[in-house]
């Protein structure tokens, strides 16, 4: 499924009924299957833009197409996986896993199955019957990403997914969502301000600059996977999106160009 | 050992409280009528059990006190559902519902009897009328608590009303639901002793008008005695629901990350 962004601006009414420009005829194209990192300094309209990705909101101006579909509405072929997870502490593993699967009509025995596999692949088979709160921020990110796997969605949408994470279990993460992501064959667009994890997964790299959100620049990421994160060739193009990436916070911060 | 200090605590505070009230007794400045003494009193309540006197009030107010708790839960949470759920009708409905709220349910007295008579009906409208506020009021305000992410993960997942209702906001709201439930029984309790004393030919609060009638006032005090267990034992009881329930939603247990 490929992702068409065409001349999305977005623009919120705040208090005072002045308008807020967040995003501002953001042009992108996202091919079927495609690792896309959304690299920004906070504030300038990532999660914004997931959401419209998303359904959960709808653009000012300009239109998202799925496979040359608007999007209108949140839809199960593409699942959003927050930062802060979304689990529900009330159903344990299992039963989170479930919960999408509820609402497509499977029989019981199929659903629970399902889940089992999903969270075997995510690696919490022994946490089944545990609530979200006696999880590790890691485990609870494994749960997220075996409910929206579960249902089989063609696109991922993950919005600083590993940011709550310490730096050892983040690095784990990578691993492991690029593995599924070969596995599986999804297209995910990724946001996070981490550099080094842009490099380490994406395919392209989508620099975005503050106020109002627009993109500054894309870099191709040509690495062969599984990327070697302290390889010269890795370096270089951590060093070259930091380059970037700095002059669009300086920009930002001296407002100037 | 901190469960038998906290015992003989509990203990010398009432041996505490039964000895003023023996020195009191002794100190013959008050009549035995107005004033009897525990020894009195613990054979009055003796007296009440063993002729079975105290059972069957008992058993008339416990079945009150079920009926009209349990129908003020069912609307209160039901109401509460759809209030808490639809801001615009609230905003409408919450000035009469904080207007009636703090008239106590004896004020409604004297309509009760015009429109339903004597007898068991009055009881239980009043202990009605004091459980549907509470209830009412968290479930109102439960409900509008629940975390937006989670509604954001039902509409992606594609989970609609009902079951929108049912597996997400209920659940979502109960720990607050279950407090106003708790608060609800002791108001309840409190006010179920009310009704039967003014309109009511049975029950424990009718015990202690009658005990009046009959100037037996160590009867009265052994009344008294009776009630305060009873609402305490329901309020430990309902604690451990709480205390279950919580489990359950996962949220007691040591949360770690
Ligand atoms: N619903 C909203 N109403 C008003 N302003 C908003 C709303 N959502 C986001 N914003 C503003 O839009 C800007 C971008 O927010 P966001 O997309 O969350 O940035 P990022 O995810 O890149 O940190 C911020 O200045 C934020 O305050
Ligand atoms: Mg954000």
């Amino acid at each position: 499924m490929y992702i068409s962004i065409e001349k999305v601006s977005k623009a919120f009414t705040l208090k005072d009924k002045s308008a807020l420009t967040v995003l501002d005829k953001v042009d992108l194209y996202i091919k079927e299957w495609e690792f896309i990192c959304l690299l920004g300094p906070s504030g300038c309209g990532k999660s914004t833009l997931l959401n419209l990705i998303a359904g959960f909101d709808t653009p000012s101006t300009g239109t998202i197409k799925i496979d040359g579909d608007t999007v209108t509405q949140p839809s199960i072929d593409r699942i959003v996986i927050f930062q802060n997870y979304g689990l529900l502490p009330w159903r344990n593993v299992i039963k989170n896993v479930e919960l999408g699967l509820e609402a497509k009509k499977l029989k019981r025995k199929k659903r629970r199955q399902i889940a089992e596999e999903y969270i075997q692949l995510v690696g919490l088979s022994d946490y089944k019957k545990h609530h979200p709160p006696q999880l590790s921020g890691g485990m609870q990110q494994r749960v997220a990403l075996a409910r929206a796997l579960a249902v089989e969605p063609k696109i991922l949408l993950m919005d600083e997914p590993f940011g709550a994470l310490d730096a050892m279990t983040r690095m784990h993460m990578q691993d492991e969502i690029e593995r599924i992501w070969q596995e599986k064959k999804k297209t995910i667009i990724f946001v996070t301000h981490d550099i080094e994890e842009a490099v380490f997964l994406a395919d392209r790299i989508v620099i975005m600059t503050p106020s109002p959100g627009r993109v500054k620049t894309i870099i191709e990421v040509p690495l062969p996977r599984k990327r070697d994160r302290t390889s010269l060739d890795f370096l270089k193009i951590k060093d070259k999106v930091f380059t970037e990436f700095n002059g669009s916070v300086n920009n930002f911060v001296y407002g100037s160009f | 050992m901190g469960k038998i200090v906290k015992v003989l605590k509990v203990i010398s505070s009432l041996a505490l409280f039964v000895a003023i009230w023996e020195l009191i007794v002794l100190t013959g400045r008050y009549e035995p009528s107005l004033l009897p003494s525990p020894v009195k009193v613990l054979e009055g309540m003796g007296e009440l059990v063993k002729d079975g006197t105290l059972i069957t009030h008992f058993k008339v107010s416990l079945s009150r006190f079920i009926t009209g708790y349990a129908m003020a839960v069912i609307t209160g949470i039901s109401l509460g559902l759809v209030l808490g759920y639809n801001k615009k009708v609230w905003e409408f409905v919450e000035p009469v519902v904080q207007l009636l709220r703090p008239v106590s349910p004896i004020a409604w007295f004297p309509f009760i009897v015009l429109w339903f008579g004597i007898g068991d009906v009055p009881a239980i409208i009043i202990i009605f009328i004091a459980g549907f506020f509470p209830t009412l009021l968290s479930t109102v305000s439960g409900v509008r608590k629940v975390d937006p992410v989670y509604l954001n993960v039902a509409n992606n997942f594609g989970i609609r009303q009902p079951h929108l209702l049912f597996k997400i906001i209920l659940p979502a709201a109960f720990p607050m639901i279950a407090n106003g439930l708790h608060i609800a029984l002791g108001t309840a309790w409190v006010f179920l002793v009310a009704g039967e004393m003014v309109g009511a030919q049975s029950g424990l609060g009718y015990l202690i008008i009658d005990s009046r009638n009959s100037l037996r006032s160590d009867l009265v005090l052994a009344g008294i005695i009776f009630i305060g267990i009873s609402g305490l034992v329901l309020d430990r009881l309902i604690k451990l629901l709480e205390g279950y329930i919580e489990r359950q939603w996962g949220v007691s247990d040591g949360r770690r990350n």
